[in-house]
C-alpha cells in the first residue's frame, strides 16, 4: 500500500520536476540543434535537421577560436584557485577550530565580513595594478581565492569540530610534526567536506562572470562566461548559436556533477549543517 | 543654426588621391591590438580592415579584441585607460563620451598626421580636446530619425510626414489597417532614446541657444517647452496604442526585422541600422526608407545628425608609428572602400575622397538630401554639450511604456544630468 | 637545537596548531579584500574620475539618497532577498522531505533539482529571458494552449522583480534542498520512534520533531540565501538590467549603474550603503537564528 502511494507521488513529482527543471534544459539542447531560421521562432519544437555540429564549429571558431582560449583560461583559473582555496581554508579552519585565543572573535568577524561585504571593485583594480597583477591570470586566481576564502573556511571549521582532537594528539605522540599532522592526518579526514568545497567553489569560479569582466581585460585572457556575454550581441539574431554556446559552457559543470553527485549530500551533512 | 551645413559631402577626391599615394610607403612590421565593440558590423569591418592591412604589410600582426557595447563598454574603456591596459588602437564614441575619457592624458594626438588633412573639420571638433585632434572616423555620419516600411506606405497611399501631426495621422491610418504603426524595442533600452534624441533638430529650431544654456545649467528639459516635446512624443505613441505588442521585450534585431519585413511601419533609429538590415534582411533592403523625425511645423523639417564613432590611439602604445599608420589606413579612401564592401554604405563619409557606391539602399539615399545644399540638419545634443545623463535610456523606457508621464520623465532626466555635470566639474552646477 | 629543549617542547605543544597556518589566507585576504575595502571608505568621500579624486565629504552619500530610485531600490532589494530566501526555505524543506521519503526515482529527482545550481547564472538568465518573452516565449505559449493569457513576465514593471526572483529560486532551490536533506538525515531515528509510540500524526511529526531539529539547516539556508539575495546582481543584470525603467533595480544594480556611468566615488559610496544595509539586516538575523539554536 505504501509503495503504491509512493509510486503515485513519485510519478507526480517526476512530471512536475520534468516540466519545471528538465524542459528548460531540453529547450537549450533543441535550440542548439536548429538552424538560424528555425531557432528564431524560439519555440519548443523538434529540430528540422541536425545542425548541432555546424553550430558548435561556428561558435568555437568565432573570434579566432576564442572559445578554446577561454576554456583553457577558465580551467586554469578554476583548478589553481580551488586548490589554493582548499589548502589555505583547511589550514585556517583547522587552527581556528582547535586553538582558542582572544583573536578568534576577530577572525570570525573578518570571515563574516568577507561573506557580507560587497567587494570594492575600483579600489581593487587600482591595487592590482600597483602589484602588477592587473589583467593577469595570477591576479585573477588570487582574487578568486580572496573572495571565496570565508565560505570555505566556514565549511572546514564546522567539519573539523566534529573530528576528535585525540586524533591529532595521538599523531603528535607518534612523533609527527604539525605540518605532517595536518597534511597526513587531518586533511585526508576532511575529504567529504573537501568534495563539497571542490564542487561549490569550482562551479562558482568557473561560472564567475563579474570579476573576470573587470580584473581580466583582453582577448588573451578571455574566460568562458565572458565569451558568452561577448558573443551575446554577435549572436543576437542567431539563437541557435547563443544556445549552442550556453550548452557548451554547461558541459564542465555537468562533468563535475556526474563525478561528485553522490558525495555532495555527504559533504553537506558533514560541513554546513553541524555548525 | 538650423541651416548649418555640417558636412561637405562627397567632395573632390584630390586629397584622397594624395593620401593614397602617401600610403605606398615602406612596409610596416610589428604587433598591434585593436579594441572594438562587439556589434556584428563593427566586427565585420574591423576584420576586413585588418585583413587588408596585414596583406599589404605581412610582417604586421593585429589582434582584434571585442568589448560589450553601451554603458558596459564605456566602463571597460575607462577602466583600461585608467589602468594603462588599453589596446594600442581602439574604437569609441566621439562627442560628450569622448570628453569623459580624459583624452589629453590618455590618448596620442594625431593633429598633424597626413591623413588628418582629408578629415572634415566638423568631425575634428568632436574628437578634439586641448587644441589637439585625437580621432579618425570609424564609420560614416549618421542621422537619427524614423525608418519606414515602403510597401506599407504604398499600400495605404501614405505621404512622408513633414510634421508630427502628419506623422500621427499616418500612424492612425496604419493602425486602422490592422498593422503595427510604431515599433519600439525596449528589450534593449538604448533604443528607447530615439524619439528624444532625434527631436533635437526641432528643439534647436525653436530654441537656437538651448545647447549652450543646457551646458551652463540655464536651460532644462522639463522647463523648456521645445525640449520636453521629445518626451511627449514618446508618451503620445504609447497612449495612442500604436506600438507592437511585445515592445517591452523586443530587441534591436527584432525592430530591424519588423520594419524590413513589414511587421511594423515605423522604427525610430539611427541610420547605422541600415547596415544591420543589409546584413540580416538583404531581400528587404529596398523596402526600407528613412525620414527625419518631424516637428511641430512642416516648414522647418530637418535631420538630427550624429558624428561617427572614432578610432583613437592609446598613449600607452608600444608602437606609436605602426598604430598611426594603421589608423591612417582606416581614415583613407581605401579604408572606406573596404568598409563599403564589408558592411555596405550607411551614410556620407567624413573623409575626403570617400565615395558612396552608385547603388545605395533607399534609406541612405533618403537621408542624403538632408546633408546636401538646401537640406537642413543639426547635430545631436551630445555633440554640442559635454553632458549626457546616463539614465536617459531607463527614463525613456518608463515614459514610452506609460510608467511615468512625460513631464516627470523630463524632470527626472534633469536630475540625472546634474550628476554628470558635477562629475565633469563644469561651472555653474 | 638541543640546548633549547624545554622551550622547544613548549613551542611544539602549542604549535600543533601553529598560528602561521593563518598566514597564506590572511595575506591574500588582507591585500586583495580588506585593503581595497578600507580604501573604498576614503574613495566614497571623493568625486573620483579614476584619474584623480577630489575630497567632497559626504556629498556622495547625500547624492545617493537623493537618487529618486534608491528608496525603491532598497525596498526591491529587501523584497527580493525575503522572497528568494523564503521560497528556498519552504520549497527546499518540502523537496528534502520528499527526497528523504520512500519515493521512487529519488536519484533522478535529486539530480534534476540540484543540477541548475551548477549552471552558469548568465546562461540561465539568457535562457529564461527567451522563455519569458511575452509573446513568443515558451512559457506564455504553453499557457496559451491552456487558454491562459500569460503576463509580461519581465516587461510588466509590477512583475519583473518577482519574475527574476522566481528564476533565482529555480536556480538555487537545489542547494537549499541538499542542505535540508543533510539536516534531515542527521536527525536521530529515535525521535521519530518516540513520537510514533506517542501516537503522533505525520503532521505532528513534522512540527514537533522535524522542524525544530532541522533548525541548523534552516539557519544555514536563510543566512546564505538572504545574504546572496541582498547582494544579487548577475541574474538581474542578465535578465532585466534593472528594468523596465527602474522597476527591478536593486541596490547592487544601482551601484553598478553609477559605476558604469563613471561615477566611481558615488558608486563606491553605494557599496558602503549596501554594506551597512546587509550588516543591519543580517547581523541581527544570524544572532537570532543562533540564539534559538542554543536553546535546543
Amino acid at each position: 500500500m505504501k509503495s503504491r502511494k509512493s509510486i503515485i507521488g513519485g510519478a507526480a513529482a517526476i512530471a512536475a520536476t520534468f516540466v519545471v527543471f528538465v524542459i528548460p534544459f531540453l529547450f537549450i539542447i533543441l535550440m542548439a540543434f536548429k538552424d538560424r531560421q528555425q531557432s528564431a521562432l524560439r519555440d519548443f519544437s523538434w529540430p528540422a535537421g541536425f545542425h548541432l555540429w555546424d553550430n558548435i564549429v561556428e561558435v568555437v571558431k568565432t573570434r579566432n577560436w576564442m572559445m578554446i582560449t577561454a576554456f583553457i583560461n577558465s580551467s586554469l583559473i578554476t583548478v589553481v584557485s580551488v586548490t589554493l582555496l582548499i589548502v589555505f581554508a583547511a589550514m585556517v579552519g583547522f587552527v581556528l577550530a582547535r586553538r582558542k585565543t582572544r583573536f578568534n572573535g576577530l577572525i570570525e568577524f573578518l570571515i563574516l565580513a568577507g561573506l557580507m561585504i560587497p567587494p570594492a571593485v575600483v579600489p581593487t583594480i587600482w591595487l592590482l595594478q600597483g602589484l602588477k597583477l592587473f589583467g593577469t591570470l595570477h591576479g585573477m586566481i588570487l582574487i578568486e581565492v580572496a573572495y571565496n576564502l570565508p565560505f570555505s573556511i566556514i565549511l572546514y571549521r564546522a567539519f573539523i569540530a566534529t573530528i576528535p582532537r585525540e586524533l591529532d594528539e595521538a599523531a603528535v605522540i607518534d612523533g609527527a610534526r604539525p605540518l605532517d599532522v595536518f597534511f597526513r592526518v587531518v586533511l585526508p579526514l576532511l575529504w567529504p567536506v573537501t568534495v563539497t568545497n571542490i564542487v561549490v567553489q569550482s562551479v562558482g569560479i568557473f561560472n564567475d562572470f563579474t570579476n573576470p569582466l573587470y580584473y581580466l581585460p583582453g582577448n588573451a585572457n578571455a574566460t568562458v562566461q565572458l565569451t558568452l556575454y561577448n558573443f551575446q550581441s554577435q549572436f543576437s539574431t542567431s539563437y541557435n548559436l547563443l544556445f549552442t554556446n550556453i550548452l557548451l559552457i554547461t558541459i564542465p559543470p555537468l562533468i563535475v556533477f556526474l563525478f561528485f553527485n553522490r558525495q555532495i549530500v555527504a559533504g553537506m551533512t558533514a560541513g554546513a549543517v553541524k555548525g | 543654426m538650423t541651416k548649418t551645413r555640417l558636412f561637405a559631402l562627397m567632395g573632390t577626391s584630390v586629397l584622397g588621391m594624395m593620401l593614397t599615394a602617401n600610403a605606398v610607403n615602406a612596409q610596416q612590421s610589428g604587433y598591434l591590438s585593436f579594441l572594438i565593440d562587439n556589434g556584428p558590423q563593427s566586427v565585420a569591418v574591423a576584420e576586413a580592415w585588418v585583413a587588408a592591412y596585414t596583406e599589404q604589410n605581412p610582417d604586421v600582426t593585429i589582434d582584434i579584441e571585442v568589448r560589450p557595447g553601451g554603458g558596459e563598454g564605456d566602463n571597460i574603456v575607462k577602466t583600461r585607460l585608467a589602468t594603462g591596459a588599453m589596446a594600442d588602437v581602439f574604437f569609441y564614441n566621439s562627442g560628450s563620451l569622448f570628453q569623459a575619457i580624459n583624452p589629453v592624458q590618455n590618448l596620442l594626438p594625431v593633429t598633424n598626421e597626413a591623413w588628418q588633412e582629408g578629415i572634415q573639420d566638423s568631425f575634428k571638433t568632436v574628437v578634439s580636446a586641448g587644441g589637439e585632434v585625437y580621432g579618425t572616423p570609424f564609420a560614416p555620419a549618421m542621422g537619427g530619425g524614423i525608418f519606414y516600411n515602403k510597401p506599407i506606405y504604398e499600400e495605404l497611399g501614405l505621404e512622408i510626414p513633414k510634421s508630427w501631426d502628419e506623422f500621427m495621422a499616418n500612424n492612425e491610418k496604419i493602425k486602422a489597417a490592422g498593422k503595427v504603426a510604431v515599433i519600439q524595442t525596449y528589450g534593449e533600452s538604448w533604443t528607447s532614446q530615439l524619439f528624444v534624441l532625434a527631436d533635437f533638430f526641432n528643439v534647436l529650431a525653436a530654441e537656437p541657444d538651448f545647447a549652450e544654456k543646457f551646458t551652463t545649467n540655464e536651460a532644462k528639459f522639463a522647463t523648456s517647452p521645445a525640449a520636453v516635446k521629445g518626451f511627449d512624443r514618446l508618451q503620445d505613441v504609447f497612449e495612442a496604442g500604436y506600438l507592437n505588442a511585445d515592445f517591452g521585450a523586443a530587441t534591436y534585431p527584432d525592430g530591424i526585422r519588423m520594419v524590413a519585413t513589414g511587421e511594423g511601419a515605423h522604427y525610430p533609429m539611427l541610420t547605422f541600422g541600415i547596415g544591420a538590415i543589409a546584413e540580416t534582411q538583404p531581400d528587404h533592403l529596398q523596402d526600407v526608407g528613412f525620414f527625419a523625425q518631424p516637428g511641430d511645423s512642416a516648414d522647418s523639417n530637418g535631420l538630427t545628425t550624429w558624428m561617427p564613432d572614432s578610432v583613437y590611439i592609446a598613449k600607452t602604445t608600444a608602437s606609436p608609428d605602426l598604430a598611426k599608420d594603421f589608423v591612417g589606413f582606416i581614415g583613407s579612401p581605401a579604408g572606406c572602400d573596404i568598409r563599403n564592401e564589408a558592411v555596405g554604405a550607411t551614410g556620407p563619409y567624413m573623409i575626403a575622397g570617400c565615395e558612396l557606391p552608385a547603388d545605395v539602399p533607399p534609406a541612405v539615399s533618403d537621408m542624403l538630401p538632408y546633408f546636401q545644399e538646401g537640406g537642413q540638419n543639426a547635430p545631436a545634443l551630445e555633440f554640442l554639450s559635454p553632458i549626457k545623463g546616463p539614465a536617459l535610456e531607463q527614463i525613456t523606457v518608463e515614459v514610452g511604456s506609460g510608467i511615468r508621464p512625460a513631464a516627470e520623465g523630463a524632470a527626472l532626466y534633469d536630475e540625472d544630468v546634474r550628476k554628470q555635470a558635477q562629475q565633469l566639474g563644469l561651472e555653474g552646477w | 637545537m638541543t640546548a633549547a629543549a624545554v622551550p622547544a617542547m613548549k613551542a611544539r605543544r602549542r604549535s600543533l596548531y601553529p598560528g602561521w597556518f593563518y598566514a597564506p589566507a590572511a595575506a591574500i585576504y588582507a591585500v586583495l579584500f580588506l585593503a581595497p575595502t578600507f580604501a573604498s571608505l576614503y574613495f566614497s568621500l571623493t568625486r573620483w574620475t579614476l584619474f584623480d579624486s577630489v575630497f567632497i565629504g559626504f556629498e556622495n552619500f547625500a547624492q545617493f539618497f537623493r537618487e529618486p530610485f534608491l528608496i525603491q531600490g532598497l525596498v526591491n532589494t529587501v523584497i527580493y532577498a525575503v522572497i528568494t530566501s523564503g521560497l528556498k526555505v519552504v520549497l527546499g524543506m518540502l523537496l528534502a522531505l520528499m527526497l528523504t521519503s520512500q519515493i521512487v526515482a529519488r536519484g533522478y529527482l535529486r539530480s534534476v533539482i540540484f543540477f541548475p545550481v551548477l549552471v552558469s547564472t548568465v546562461g540561465v538568465g539568457m535562457t529564461f529571458t527567451v522563455l519569458m518573452h511575452p509573446t513568443v516565449g515558451m512559457i506564455n505559449q504553453g499557457l496559451a494552449t491552456l487558454g491562459i493569457q500569460g503576463p509580461g513576465w519581465l516587461v510588466d514593471p509590477k512583475l519583473a522583480l518577482f519574475s527574476v526572483a522566481l528564476v533565482d529560486v529555480w536556480k538555487g532551490v537545489g542547494l537549499a534542498t541538499v542542505i535540508y536533506i543533510a539536516g534531515l538525515v542527521a536527525i536521530p531515528k529515535d525521535y521519530y520512534e518516540a513520537a510514533r509510540i506517542d501516537g503522533a500524526t505525520s503532521l505532528q511529526n513534522f512540527f514537533y520533531v522535524t522542524l525544530p531539529l532541522s533548525r541548523p539547516a534552516t539557519a544555514t539556508v536563510i543566512t546564505l540565501s538572504f545574504i546572496g539575495g541582498l547582494r544579487t546582481f548577475d541574474l538581474i543584470w542578465a535578465m532585466t538590467k534593472g528594468g523596465p525603467g527602474f522597476a527591478s533595480d536593486t541596490v547592487a544594480s544601482v551601484i553598478y549603474k553609477q559605476y558604469q556611468a563613471g561615477f566611481y566615488g558615488l558608486s563606491t559610496a553605494g557599496n558602503v550603503v549596501l554594506f551597512v544595509l546587509i550588516a543591519v539586516l543580517v547581523v541581527p538575523l544570524t544572532m537570532f537564528l543562533n540564539r534559538k539554536q542554543g536553546h535546543e
